[in-house]
């Protein structure tokens, strides 16, 4: 149900309608693109394949906000921690332990 | 020990996972081979299964090993079976410790096999035989009907003496030895698969057979004392070769996931099909335990060796838990890796 | 592995891991459960669990198409090799699940033509390349992979194929979470969503989870990053009392779901009144047939299928580890008659189900540990 991996289109192949040659770290397969009528692949695009069939387009832009988010947790943290440490009171439950501020 | 042999072997027909190198491969050894063959030999079943036995002839001790090739397709990018006929057989003696010195080799051919096809085999046989330093002493030939062979099995016996220092056998493990692996792994496993077709994928991937002779020899040249067991991993991969030690031995093994060397294209392979690297066969690539004092020096002796530059310590032994391969992330997380049960199976889900 | 091992990045995940502890309530208990059996799989792969904190308990749901699979379907697909014409084709995650006379791949030792397709399309070109012959696809999965099954129908159809069938054994991931929440003693906070399903679907479908039910739901990806950020997105819905939908998985979901691959579905496909549940029984609704416009390529149309209902031994609890009720330690069966390599339920059978993969990858450890799902209930082990 649920092993889909991101590979690289590298070509459309002429063969038949919706073939691509994908490639993940080198290794190779086509695929059926069928499932992206709406947004069809190209070369370049990355995808999500599962059973052989390219499900879904990965959005680089969506992975990078994504990866900035991620590198952001406990920053916001930080933040809190010296606005409590001014008394001014909010409605977060304090954390149950001592934190390092930035811990990046 | 039982004065009267009994067979454990349950299983009510032979099946492809017998011979896969894992769990089931296991229980047919001990439970049907173990109990009728060692026993009938008079000596009680010696306990843990090495990849050769020792034989004393006249004073000397010598390994003798058997090993038998049943691959398919026969030609695969990096090698073809008679490359692996030699090659196996010399690794399963150097991983005892021995240096192969002579082997005899058997066919089964299928009837219609062109002899171009056989004349291509001997010829690889004949050049992996130079490359490692061992004779083809003689053979045994039979062609049996077509449909009855796959073409060609390849069975072959080697026979060497023990490598001056080195003795390894699991008992000799002791928690804190480190665990050595000579270099990347799954090549093998996963070109036989792809060669295959059948699942329609290509890449530049290729069977890593080599001997592995020169390898161990170039450690046990400045770590031979501390060598406490080797072994190759071929079917069934490191998993299941670390799987057996640790039960062997009763202690545990934890490995370092990060620290294993794998080819990105083999690990690209494994996670589209859902295949675990170290589950998958290796037949260029050995593991030794060695003692903590000796693994450094043993680890670069084989780094500076010529094939040996991807060796890496990937793990160590420890008392706990038991009998059980542990693998950790590079995050902390632990979890357990089992033998193979059956053949190694792509997966969709 | 571009896409991979950024969210694999062990600096972030000590962050997300931090950020979990730091939003878990030590007096409170959280129960989760991944419907995913992809999920679950990645659990144990990257033993996530030693990362959280020990009140997180992580429940196994149904999510495992091949676990939740009736022995009785495993043995209709298999009579169909009584033909010997026929190429029994499948997913390499059948191949050892036991029918009542044995695994497809038992089979073949037989000397039945059983063999292993990466993908339907793969069955599709076996029946091309063998014209004399007829290929049977054992289709398994969720709404997932039925697409794919669709739309190498529909290619099938255009190509004018006449040597292949597919057995359909698809079913549907909503009525599974509705049966788990339908059922009395049932003790969920939240669901990590299925993400690859909603590559699919979307993320609509779960909204009445939110709303009727007041449970957090989030879409998760099947990295260790996209977990415990889905983790910690829970748990803020949680300290906030919020129950909403979210997407963690946005790189690949859309919120409306692909509408190809529905589309495809519906030419192909229509919903079986009820189809049966191994370890869950009858769900309505719950799973698909092939159209009557594509009977010519329906397996249970074209073989005559025995349709016996092979029922699980009464002392197997697979219903109640799959609702997360009981531990899969605490089945009287697991670990003794029960193993993965003699499995008698359901969630034995794949490497991902709950026990299997317990089993697998938990159980020796706990030994080491000392922890028994007995002695201690409100601990994760």
């Amino acid at each position: 149900m649920c092993l889909a991996i991101p590979g690289k289109i590298v070509e459309l192949l002429p063969e038949r309608e919706n073939l691509a040659l994908v490639e993940v770290s080198g290794v190779r397969r086509k695929i059926d693109v069928g499932l992206l009528d709406d947004d069809p692949a190209k070369a370049g695009d990355w995808v999500l394949i599962h059973v052989g069939f390219a499900m879904s387009k990965i959005s680089e832009r969506d992975a990078a906000d994504q990866m900035r988010i991620l590198a952001m947790l406990g920053e916001d943290e930080a933040a809190m921690q010296e606005i409590e440490g001014y008394g001014l009171g909010d409605s977060e439950p304090r954390p149950s332990e001592p934190r390092p501020l930035g811990s990046g | 020990m039982l004065a009267v042999p009994k067979v454990r072997f349950r299983d009510a027909q032979i099946e492809m996972a017998h011979g896969a190198g894992g769990k089931a491969s296991r229980r047919l050894v001990e439970g049907l081979f173990v109990p009728l063959l060692g026993e009938a030999s008079g000596e009680p079943s010696a306990g843990p299964l090495g990849d050769a036995a020792h034989v004393r002839m006249n004073g000397t001790r010598l390994a003798i090993t058997t090993d038998s090739f049943v691959v398919k397709p026969l030609r695969f990018p990096g090698g073809s079976i008679g490359e692996l006929a030699v090659n196996g057989t010399v690794n399963d003696l150097a991983v005892s410790g021995a240096r192969a010195e002579t082997l005899v080799v058997t066919y089964i051919l299928e009837a219609g096999l062109p002899t171009e096809v056989l004349e291509q085999e001997v010829r690889a046989m004949a050049a992996a035989a130079r490359r490692a330093g061992v004779v083809i002493a003689g053979g045994d030939t039979k062609v049996v009907e077509h449909g009855k062979a796959d073409r060609m099995y390849i069975g072959s016996c080697g026979i060497g003496r023990f490598i001056e220092g080195v003795e390894v056998s699991p008992q000799s493990v002791r928690p804190g030895d480190r665990i050595i692996l000579s270099g990347p792994i799954g090549d093998h496993g996963i070109t036989i698969l792809l060669a295959r077709g059948e699942l329609d994928f290509e890449a530049e991937i290729c069977s890593d057979t080599r001997p592995v002779l020169p390898l161990v020899e170039a450690m046990a040249a400045v770590a031979a004392p501390g060598i406490r067991w080797m072994r190759d991993p071929t079917r069934g991969g490191v998993a299941t070769s670390l799987n057996e030690l640790a039960l062997d031995c009763g202690l545990g093994i934890c490995l370092a996931e990060e620290q294993i060397p794998i080819h990105d294209s083999v690990r690209g392979a494994c996670e589209l099909l859902g295949l675990e690297p170290m589950h998958i066969a290796n037949e260029g690539q050995f593991l030794a335990v060695v003692a903590p004092e000796f693994a450094d020096a043993a680890l670069a002796a084989l780094r500076a060796a010529p094939g040996g530059q991807a060796a890496a310590m990937i793990g160590e032994v420890r008392a706990q838990p038991a009998g059980t391969v542990l693998v950790s992330t590079l995050y902390g997380g632990t979890r357990v890796i089992d033998m193979l049960v059956g053949d190694p199976l792509p997966r969709i889900c | 592995m571009r896409f991979v091992d950024e969210f694999r990045e062990p600096e972030l995940i000590a962050k997300a891991t931090q950020e979990i502890r730091r939003l878990t309530d030590s007096e409170r208990l959280y129960r989760l459960m991944e419907v995913c059996g992809g999920h679950t799989h990645a659990i144990y792969r990257f033993g996530l669990k030693d990362l959280l904190p020990p009140n997180i308990e992580l429940i196994h749901g149904p999510g495992c198409p091949v676990c939740v699979l009736p022995m009785g379907r495993i043995d209709d697909g298999l009579s169909m090799t009584d033909d010997r014409e026929v190429i029994f084709t499948a997913f390499g995650d059948m191949m050892r699940v036991p029918g009542t006379h044995g695994s497809p791949l038992e089979y073949k030792a037989r000397g039945a033509d059983v063999r292993i397709v990466y993908s339907p399309a793969d069955a599709l070109k076996l029946a091309q390349a063998n014209p004399d012959r007829h290929v049977m696809f054992f289709a398994i999965g969720f709404e997932t992979t039925a697409p794919s099954t669709a739309l190498t129908l529909t290619r099938a159809r255009a190509l004018g194929i006449r040597n292949f069938s597919v057995f359909c054994n698809h079913v549907t991931i909503i009525p599974a979470i509705r049966a788990i929440l339908d059922s009395p003693d049932m003790r969920l906070d939240a669901f990590i969503g299925p993400g690859h399903v909603s590559t699919v679907i979307g993320c609509r479908p779960y909204e009445w989870i939110a709303r009727h039910e007041n449970k957090p739901i989030v879409v998760s990806g099947f990295e260790p990053l996209d977990m415990l950020e889905s983790i910690v997105m829970l748990l803020r819905q949680l300290r906030d009392g919020r129950a909403e939908v979210e997407n963690q998985y946005k790189r690949v979901v859309p919120w409306e779901g692909n509408r190809a691959a529905l589309k495809a579905m519906a030419e192909v496909f229509q919903l079986r009144p009820y189809f049966e549940w191994r370890g869950m029984g009858f769900i309505s609704q719950s799973a698909l047939r092939l159209r009557d416009s594509y009977a010519d390529f329906d397996a249970e149309q074209r073989f005559r299928i025995p349709g016996i209902r092979v029922t699980d031994p009464k002392a197997a609890q697979c219903g109640e580890v799959l609702k997360g009720v009981l531990k899969p330690a605490q089945c009287k069966l697991f670990g003794n008659e029960c193993t993965p390599e003699n499995p008698v339920g359901a969630l034995m059978v794949s490497s991902e189900g709950s026990c299997a993969a317990y089993y697998n990858y938990e159980h020796r450890k706990a030994a080491l540990t000392g922890l028994t799902a007995l002695t201690m209930p409100a601990q994760a082990i």
